[in-house]
């Protein structure tokens, strides 16, 4: 962080250290993963995961937090990638719908939207999925109105809602060793 | 979006030190307002200072009975707090009654009473708006206006308060406190949000710098009987058209004590006093809250689009206060 330190204002700044406006090295743990990339700090953590990260799963749809497709977990909490910049995220831990899998097993919310056909198109998916597995954490899926309530930050355009529904309920149904989002990092 | 930099504060007084010390540094909390408004080009600071690790959060009762919620506290953590839940039910239902289950985890109650408005012409730098460029002109007026204020409007500015938590901290006369260059300051919610006047650009009366610390809730008995009721074009994720904060005593059928917000009517989150001054002793019966309702939509403004909320506003407050009698519907 050092070495990216910016000077010329610092008079102005008081004591702390600032950094950019140019590209700075942020560390980020991702998936349990540490990670170092190059980025200025105006880089949202969704474009840093996708387009320096390798990390396409969470998906640009409005970039402006309106429909949850960027949906990740930061310190285990659903947030969206879209609105969060990545330099705010250093020190905290990142989760990606490329996190959940764990030992080649997809995670039981994974398997249970490919088992409800909860998607058409795909576009939303890993972000109903990243929902989902907070939702199920937060303990809001007890019925279908509460579940709809609580997932209505996800649009999906090919409205597959009921079959969403029905994956959620079935995790939330299934053996409780099964729970969802065990997976690295999460 | 144009470039920026970025500090991360630890400090309090470090925080505001160094955004006192630039025009162009602006506090970065939850960030669902400010990376928004920064990518749409309609905010441009030079520096964002990040205050997410300053000790500001925490919902706190203190012994008097009222309540400290910090700054940083986020929506979610303030609507799960049990002594939110369980005396002050209209706070937790507005927070989660609100945006979605993400954005609540992301904003902090601080950020929910500086979140700048949803009009549409605030947002597109294409269109005039005095709020945006003092002086512009509102094209809100004679556009598209629909989801616009009726109250507390001016010939400069009609834009609705977007919060829904802050219609009901507003029923219950709630504090903001701040510090800043100026020291510790304490402000009514009256003196916090500014009515848009001839200078709708100043929404708020603090010095750049002034950082918001905490948001006080005096300890109100009657908040435990409460609701908040929000109708909106949708049943989820959407701002509201009318929302009602309520709270509400009776003693031998007629009404001992009641509080009365709304929101999405009004140019800030408003408290409605003359409501509520025509509805202490009378009868808790629904045409005296119609009347009560009617008496505070008297003042209304509303464009040829949004006339419609001044009914919707008057039964609102009867399904919210009848909610609260028990009555039926």
């Amino acid at each position: 962080m050092s070495s990216h330190v910016s000077a010329n204002t610092a008079a102005e700044s008081g004591v702390l250290p600032e950094r950019g406006p140019e590209p700075v090295q942020v560390t980020l743990h991702v998936n349990g993963e540490r990670r170092a990339v190059d980025i200025e700090p105006r880089v949202s953590l969704l474009d840093a995961l996708r387009e320096h990260l390798g990390l396409t799963g969470a998906k640009k749809g409005c970039d402006q937090g309106a429909c949850g497709a960027c949906t990740v977990l930061v310190d285990g909490r659903r947030v969206l990638g879209c609105l969060t910049l990545a330099i705010t995220c250093e020190g905290r831990e990142v989760t990606t719908i490329e996190g959940l899998a764990r030992e080649g097993r997809l995670d039981p919310m994974q398997e249970a939207f490919i088992a409800h056909d909860a998607f058409q198109c795909g576009y939303c998916t890993p972000g109903q999925i990243m929902s989902a597995v907070a939702l199920l954490r937060e303990g809001h899926a007890g019925d279908d109105e509460e579940i709809k309530e609580w997932m209505s930050g996800n649009i999906c355009r090919c409205a597959a809602y009921p079959n969403i529904r029905a994956a959620i309920r079935a995790v939330r149904d299934a053996d409780p060793d099964a729970a969802p989002g065990t997976g690295s990092g999460a | 979006m144009r470039p920026i930099s970025y500090t991360r504060a630890t400090g309090t007084t470090d925080a505001i030190a160094a955004v006192t010390a630039d025009p162009r540094s602006h506090f970065l909390a939850g960030g669902t307002t400010e990376v928004d408004l920064l990518r749409q080009n309609v905010l441009a600071p030079r520096r964002l200072v990040d205050i997410n690790d300053l000790p500001l959060t925490g919902v706190e009762e203190m012994p008097d009975g009222s309540l400290r919620i910090g700054a940083l506290a986020r929506m979610s953590q303030v609507a799960q707090a049990p002594v939110v839940r369980e005396r002050f039910p209209l706070i937790a239902q507005a927070l989660e009654l609100g945006a979605s289950a993400q954005l609540r985890n992301m904003a902090s109650m601080g950020g929910n009473m500086m979140q700048r408005v949803r009009c549409g012409y605030f947002r597109d730098t294409a269109s005039a708006c005095n709020k945006r460029v003092p002086g512009s002109g509102c094209a809100a007026i004679e556009g598209t206006s629909r989801g616009h204020a009726v109250l507390g409007t001016s010939a400069h500015c009609i834009a609705t308060h977007p919060s829904d938590v802050a219609v009901a901290l507003a029923a219950l006369d709630a504090r903001i406190r701040t510090e800043g260059p100026g020291g510790e300051r304490s402000y009514s919610f009256e003196e916090f949000f500014l009515l848009p006047g001839d200078t709708p650009d100043r929404e708020h009366p603090l010095e750049h710098g002034e950082l918001i610390t905490v948001i006080e809730v005096p300890s109100v008995p009657i908040a435990r009987h409460s609701a908040y009721l929000k109708v909106r074009d949708r049943e989820s994720y959407e701002f509201a058209l009318v929302s009602v904060a309520a709270a509400l005593a009776l003693a031998d059928g007629l009404v001992l004590d009641v509080r009365l917000a709304l929101g999405g009517v009004g140019t800030r989150p408003w408290r409605a006093e003359r409501a509520e001054e025509f509805l202490l002793g009378a009868p808790a019966i629904p045409q005296n809250f119609h009347e009560a309702a009617r008496v505070e939509m008297a003042a209304a403004r509303p464009t040829s689009m949004n006339a419609f909320k001044v009914e919707l506003a008057c039964r609102t407050v009867v399904r919210a206060l009848e909610t609260l009698t028990g009555s039926p519907s």
